[in-house]
């Protein structure tokens, strides 16, 4: 198998002009797909039958806590092949990807408080779910501050990686809490075998969302790895030659 | 073996060692990562006496009773094998109705009956427009008739 276009993707002049041209592909159709999201869950919906209009918020807090998992999963990924096989890139791409997943994740503790206060009477519990989150929040800031306080890129990277691969084991707990104990959050609307526990026309806005905030992701990803190399590339001769 | 295989096997005695650690906490604090206990496990003994826990079910259709004047009511959850009567005074969440799950914290008094003082609406991970929820339950002849 011929291996050189992913050697050549790990380089950091071919992966900063490849991430600049692929970004828009995900920028456009992401901000199109939350437009039209949003219209659908905000106006088109109809309010939920014991919910009422407060249920609306589930388009932005459902796409939000399935982001903090997904982007905790890349950066995780990224982590370990930057480990195993030495690719400076990867530790790049983990780097760009902790703030963004640290945010879905604030993001989905934020709105997941103002819809319990009115459904359920509370802000905030210590049930699985809701802590598991929260212990994916501290995850994502411990990631940062690993990174941010070593001094040296390649042992920052080396240390943060580690602990993005260690928090991997949070992942299931939290995709499994509302399974495995009893807790105040309700199970999984959609799952992948089964029949969505919604109605068509509340569904569709949802999936729309869900679909926008990962491309979302994939473009804001694409933005900082940019970003990243500029800054760790900042006295290579590439770059002296891209940006004269 | 290569270093590059070193560093793998690494990674995997890494995630392997954290998740069975985990595993084996998580199965150590099983009882106290229980947000509540249903009414079987109540009758059954399970939840700790003597100190508050949290009771989780479904209000029992036609139990609740208010007191003219007070904000005390008395409800019975449900887990549709056994039931425990609730005693409560203070405001109640707008999902709270009967049919509809609720989490009550407090503690058992002598009687069988669960005092609590805060009550919490568990709603479900079902949506749908009135309309279609009125037809997939239709009104009992009583709320017809009114």
């Amino acid at each position: 198998m011929n291996w050189i276009w992913f050697h050549k993707l790990a380089s950091p002049p071919h992966a900063y002009g490849i991430a600049g041209r692929l970004a828009p592909w995900f920028g456009w159709p992401a901000g199109m797909l939350i437009l039209a999201g949003l219209y659908g869950g905000l106006v088109l919906a109809p309010a939920d039958y014991q919910q009422g209009d407060a249920f609306r918020i589930v388009y932005v807090h459902a796409p939000s806590a399935w982001l903090s998992m997904l982007v905790y999963a890349t950066m995780a990924v990224a982590a370990a092949v930057g480990l195993v096989w030495r690719i400076k890139l990867a530790h790049a791409v983990a780097a760009a990807a902790a703030p963004i997943g640290a945010t879905f994740t604030a993001l989905a503790l934020a709105t997941g408080a103002i819809w319990g206060k009115p459904m359920w009477g509370t802000w905030w519990v210590w049930d699985a779910r809701l802590t598991s989150e929260l212990i994916l929040l501290f995850l994502y800031a411990g990631v940062i501050a690993l990174r941010a306080s070593i001094d040296d890129r390649d042992r920052a990277d080396r240390a943060s990686a580690v602990l993005a691969i260690v928090g991997v084991v949070n992942l299931p707990i939290i995709h499994y809490s509302v399974y495995w104990w009893n807790t105040l959050h309700q199970p999984a609307t959609l799952t992948k075998l089964g029949k969505p526990s919604m109605a068509g026309d509340m569904l569709w806005p949802l999936l729309a969302m869900l679909l926008g905030f990962t491309l979302y992701f994939g473009a804001v990803l694409l933005v900082r790895l940019r970003a990243e190399i500029l800054r760790r590339e900042r006295d290579a001769a590439w770059l002296r030659a891209e940006l004269a | 073996m290569t270093p590059r295989r070193k560093r793998l096997l690494a990674v995997i005695a890494i995630v392997a060692g954290v998740g069975a650690a985990t595993a084996l906490a998580m199965f150590a604090f099983r009882d106290n990562l229980l947000y509540f206990y249903n009414p079987s496990q109540v009758l059954a003994g399970d939840a700790p006496s003597g100190r508050t826990f949290r009771i989780g079910g479904m209000v029992t259709q036609g139990s609740v009773q208010r007191t003219p004047g007070t904000l005390e009511v008395r409800f019975v959850v449900t887990d549709f094998r056994h039931s425990v009567p609730v005693r409560y005074e203070g405001l109640l969440p707008d999902l709270f109705r009967e049919g509809q799950g609720v989490i009550a914290h407090g503690r058992l008094n002598g009687g069988g009956d669960f005092v609590a003082d805060e009550v919490l609406a568990k709603h479900d991970e079902n949506y749908m427009p009135p309309e279609v929820a009125e037809s997939l339950h239709p009104p009992t002849p009583a709320q017809a008739a009114e």
